[in-house]
This record gives structure tokens, C-alpha cells and sequence, in this order.
């Protein structure tokens, strides 16, 4: 019975795990085995889908000796993929300092410094987040475009703040609660200024959080679609999650390899990112009220 | 020079003293993240609220009062009908599927094994990639020709199965169903992509809540002679119940708000059957240019956000007294 017990303990949560992997992988599996797929290869119905196939129709799993780069260079030379994924780092690097700049005090105040309202502000500006971006769209491309700012990346650098700010607060907030007080104290204890030991202590102690704060509020940024789609219009002044549904599909026209190639390059890194900062956002998601 | 110095002085001296102040320096550092929140938010949202009720049309911003007007040509609209049924539909099968596999799932996922690392980073990526990106992935997935499913499933002779479980005519081997052609099909490729985006993020707000239970809890239970099932029903879940349902809420409202994947998925076809409010918002306050109209529609959103706002204040308080 033990030995039972432990072969379960050890396969067990493989049994469940493995099955959830693969379905929620498979999108990105089956993209980056078609983004290197030949035309003949691909648009041929009897294929194979998961192996290189070659002319004749018979499967390969050698796929290095049937696999092709030409799609992946397409995307870089002959589409605007390049530009938009310049804008989306240029947007992405902006709106995150500006989202700083407003959340590192704020999220601070909240944790520290004011008393009962506080817990209810913190509440109040973490709900603002559930205002969603489909409800503000329509008066917002109006108000972008009587500001002369239709059709340019400030529009997005200037309205994507708006959920990014409570959520970077509520991060903080909740990274800040967990160092603690006596920190602060020594500090203001040895004359120091609140101010200056924010600046000196509290803030480089709480670097990994701000780290994680940083990682998710540009990944909040490059996800964003409807306002990115609806403020620009032209092709050069697109991000690429606005840009690759709207401009490299065109009509029934797909280019099914560049367009894999497009969907997988961003999505990696931001996975590997997620994955090592994962621990960190659960401390401070959950640091913030549910403790 | 000495009256210029004396005259700073004491100012500066004054303002530091006021800073250290916790009431003064609280409210000081806040405000400027709020009056952003409050500029770029709430303005947008009275103006929607404002435009809902005048009869302005694309390119400008104010019309001519019509008191309800749009809100009831909305309602009596069969598409719009149509489109608020399918927002629920969606929102609430997404979330069913959701919440079995994130209890599973994450379960299985607190433990430490083997090639964790590896597989979390499988699990996250739905999550952590641009869901109008991993959409057109979905898209390839359901094509009309090449699609992987049907590929799939006709190799494993399930093909006739699954048109059989739809009830489609004249759907078989020789006639693969069309994903994203059926209206029936395509509802239901709309909520196995919205299920598999956030299910995730459940995941991870679960993982946070079987965490976040001490582990003196766990010891008493193990004294109590608790184990196992019972262990499970009686002392893991009632813990774990108010973060999930944290976790459930923020999911309604990301599916019920969401515009991305059903407009790169159908773009509302076929003949407007998979339209949700977002996209049919979009379809008369900019394609048709009705901005008064659309804003109506997409205020329809508000009372299901204002009861999970609601709902999540309640339960967090709950998981708080915990």
C-alpha cells in the first residue's frame, strides 16, 4: 500500500498535470511547427500537420532537412513587424515609467501611512481596474482625436496608465506591507527623513517587487488590443497586437507561417518572464487585502 | 542676503515638518495616482454615460438629448438581443470549465516535482501572451481547410462523433465541420479560447490560495485525524473559497469585457450569431458611426461589473477575517 502510495505521490501528478500542459500549449506548439513549414508542405490536406512532409506527401520527423526560413525572414523584411514591435517596446518602456512614477508613492501611502481609509482606498483605486478598456473606448477615441493625437503612440502612452496605475498600486501596496516597519524606523530614528528613507531604504529593499511590478504592467501594455486598434490607423504607427490581426490579415489572404512566426516571437520571452516573477506576483497580489 | 536666507529657511523647515507628518505626507504621495485614475477613468466613463443619452454620431463628441431612447432601441434590437445572450452564454461556460480545471490543476501544481519549472512555464503561456496574437494561433487551429482538429479527429475516426454531438447536417469524413462557419461551432470555439486564456491565471490565484492556508491549519487537521477526501472537502476548500472566488470574479469580468477574441476569432459572424456586447458596440459606434447608440450598448456592460464589484468587495473582506 505505501509502495503504491508512493508511485502515485511520484507519477500521480504527472497523470494530472501532463494533460493540462499539452492543451495549453498546444496553440504554441502547433505555431511553431508551422511557422517553419514549406507551401507544399503546409496547404496540403493528406500532410501530416504534427511532421515535415516532403513533395510526394510522406512524413518526416528529420524535420531540420524539410523545414524552411524564408517565412520568418519575410516578417522582418517585407512586413512593418519590425516598426510595430519598435512601438510596442517604445509604449510598453513609457507608460511603465510613467505608471512608476505614479504607483511607487502611492502604493507606499496606502501600505504605511494612512489608517483606516487607507485599506478602503487601496480597495477603491485596485476596483478602477475592473473599468473595463471596452467601456471607455468609444468617448476615448473621440477625446484622442479632438486632442490631435489620433494615429500616434502618445495616445496610447497617455491612456494606458489608466489600468495600469491601480494595478501597479495594489502590487506595491502589497510587496510593501510585507518589509518591515523596524526598517524604517532604525532609519528614521537615525534623523533621517520619511522621504529620504523611502528613497534610501524602502524602495531598494522592495526591488524585486518593483521588478515584478515592472515585468507585468509592460506585459499589461503589449496585450492591450482594443484601444491600440481603435486610437491608430496607419500601418507605421501600429503595436503589434493591434498590428498583426489588422494588417498581416488581409481579407482571405493568410500568410499562416509569418503570421505563427509573429504570434510566437513576443510570447515567449513574456512566458519565461511570467514564470521566473510568477512567486513574486502572487505575494503581492495577494499581500495587498487577502491576508 | 541675510533676509533672503532667514525668509527660506523657516519655509523649507515648515513644508519638511509638514511632510513627516503622516496625515500630510499620506494623502500627498496618493493623490497624484488618483487624480490620473480620476482624469483619464472617470471622465471617459461620464462621458459615455453622457453620450448614451444624446444622439451624437461618429466624429464628434456631443449630440442632442434623447433621454432613453438608445438604450431602448438597443433593447428591442434582436441583435443586441442576441449579442447580450451570448456575452452570458460565454462568460458563464467559460468560467464553469475554469473553475474545475484551476481546482484540479492547481492542486496538483502546489506540489514540488520534477520539471515543475518547465511545465508552469507551459501552463502560464495562454496567460502571459498578447491575446489578439494567441488568438489568430486559435484562428489556424480552426481553419476551414487545414484545421489540426478536424485533421485529428478524422484520424481517430471521431469526426462523425462530434457532428453528431452538435447535430449538424450533412457534417462527416467527407465534410469536416467548420469551426468558425457554424453558428453552433463557432460559440463554442469562442468559449474553449476564452476558457483556455484564463484558466491560467485561476490557476495562479488558486495556487496563491492553497498557500496562503497556515500550516498550523494543516497540522491540526492531521491531529484531528482529518486526511485525505475529508481533509480536502472540510478543511482545504471552505479555506480556499473566498481567493477562488476572487479569482472567478476578476475571470467574469476579463471574459465579459473582452473584444479581442471574439473580433479576430468570427468577427461576430457568421451573420452576427457570435456577436458579445463589445464587438456589437463597436459595430454600431464605429463601423456604423452611431457613437450615442454604442455607448448605450456597451454601458449594458455596467450592472454585471457593478454585482462582481460588489460580490469581490464582500469576499475579500471574508478571505481577510480568515
Amino acid at each position: 500500500m505505501d509502495v503504491l502510495r508512493a508511485i502515485w505521490r511520484r507519477s500521480g501528478t504527472w497523470v494530472v498535470v501532463g494533460p493540462f500542459a499539452i492543451v495549453l500549449a498546444f496553440p504554441f506548439y502547433w505555431a511553431l511547427t508551422t511557422m517553419f513549414k514549406r507551401d507544399l508542405d503546409l496547404y496540403n490536406a493528406k500532410n501530416v500537420p504534427y511532421a515535415y512532409n516532403d513533395a510526394q506527401g510522406h512524413a518526416h520527423w528529420d524535420f531540420w532537412n524539410y523545414m524552411t526560413f524564408h517565412h520568418v525572414s519575410f516578417l522582418f523584411k517585407h512586413t512593418q513587424y519590425p516598426t510595430w514591435l519598435e512601438n510596442t517596446v517604445l509604449v510598453g518602456v513609457a507608460v511603465v515609467a510613467i505608471t512608476l512614477v505614479l504607483s511607487l508613492p502611492a502604493g507606499y501611502a496606502l501600505a504605511r501611512l494612512s489608517g483606516g481609509w487607507g485599506q478602503s482606498a487601496g480597495v477603491g483605486i485596485f476596483l478602477v481596474y475592473l473599468v473595463p478598456p471596452t467601456l471607455l473606448f468609444l468617448p476615448l477615441s473621440r477625446l484622442v482625436a479632438e486632442l490631435g493625437l489620433r494615429d500616434t503612440l502618445w495616445a496610447m502612452i497617455l491612456v494606458y496608465p489608466s489600468f495600469t496605475v491601480p494595478f501597479a498600486t495594489w502590487l506595491l501596496m502589497g510587496f510593501f506591507k510585507t518589509i518591515p516597519q523596524e526598517l524604517e524606523d532604525a532609519a528614521l530614528v537615525d534623523g533621517c527623513s520619511r522621504l529620504r528613507a523611502l528613497r534610501r531604504i524602502v524602495f531598494p529593499v522592495s526591488l524585486p517587487g518593483i521588478l515584478t511590478v515592472v515585468i507585468f504592467a509592460f506585459s499589461l501594455c503589449v496585450n492591450e488590443f482594443i484601444y491600440a486598434f481603435t486610437f491608430t490607423q496607419s500601418t507605421s504607427e501600429r503595436t503589434i497586437s493591434a498590428g498583426v490581426p489588422n494588417e498581416l490579415i488581409r481579407g482571405d489572404v493568410f500568410f499562416w507561417q509569418s503570421l505563427m512566426a509573429a504570434v510566437l516571437i513576443p510570447s515567449i520571452p513574456l512566458a519565461l518572464l511570467y514564470n521566473s516573477f510568477l512567486d513574486r506576483f502572487i505575494k503581492g497580489f495577494t499581500g495587498g487585502a487577502f491576508r | 542676503m541675510a533676509v533672503v536666507a532667514g525668509g527660506v529657511a523657516p519655509t523649507r523647515k515648515r513644508w519638511r515638518y509638514l511632510l513627516e507628518d503622516r496625515r500630510v505626507l499620506g494623502p500627498v504621495l496618493i493623490a497624484p495616482a488618483v487624480l490620473f485614475v480620476v482624469v483619464v477613468v472617470g471622465v471617459p466613463l461620464g462621458w459615455a454615460v453622457y453620450l448614451s443619452l444624446t444622439n451624437a454620431i461618429g466624429g464628434s463628441l456631443s449630440g442632442k438629448f434623447v433621454g432613453f431612447h438608445n438604450f431602448k432601441a438597443a433593447w428591442h434590437d434582436h441583435n443586441f438581443r442576441n449579442a447580450l445572450e451570448n456575452t452570458l452564454i460565454i462568460t458563464f461556460a467559460a468560467q464553469a470549465i475554469v473553475i474545475v480545471g484551476a481546482s484540479i490543476l492547481s492542486h496538483a501544481l502546489v506540489r514540488d516535482f520534477r520539471g515543475k519549472w518547465f511545465v508552469r512555464l507551459l501552463v502560464m503561456l495562454p496567460w502571459a501572451a498578447p491575446v489578439s496574437l494567441v488568438t489568430i494561433g486559435w484562428l489556424w487551429i480552426f481553419d476551414s481547410l487545414f484545421s489540426i482538429v478536424n485533421w485529428t479527429l478524422k484520424q481517430m475516426h471521431l469526426l462523425g462523433v462530434v457532428c453528431g454531438a452538435f447535430g449538424i447536417d450533412g457534417c462527416g469524413p467527407s465534410n469536416p465541420p467548420q469551426w468558425l462557419g457554424n453558428d453552433k461551432l463557432a460559440m463554442f470555439a469562442i468559449i474553449v479560447v476564452q476558457a483556455w486564456r484564463i484558466l491560467p491565471f485561476a490557476v495562479v490565484i488558486f495556487i496563491a490560495g492553497l498557500a496562503s492556508i497556515p500550516t498550523e491549519v494543516d497540522d491540526a487537521a492531521k491531529i484531528d485525524g482529518a486526511s485525505g477526501l475529508r481533509k480536502l472537502f472540510y478543511v482545504t476548500l471552505p479555506l480556499q473559497l473566498p481567493i477562488a472566488l476572487v479569482a472567478v470574479l476578476f475571470g467574469i469580468v476579463f471574459t465579459a469585457a473582452d473584444f479581442a477574441v471574439v473580433f479576430v476569432l468570427t468577427h461576430g459572424g457568421p451573420f452576427n450569431s457570435t456577436q458579445v456586447l463589445t464587438t456589437w458596440a463597436y459595430q454600431i459606434g464605429i463601423e456604423s458611426g452611431s457613437l450615442g447608440e454604442g455607448a448605450a450598448i456597451s454601458l449594458f456592460l455596467f450592472p454585471l461589473l457593478a454585482a462582481v464589484t460588489v460580490l469581490m468587495l464582500f469576499f475579500a473582506k471574508r478571505a481577510q477575517v480568515s
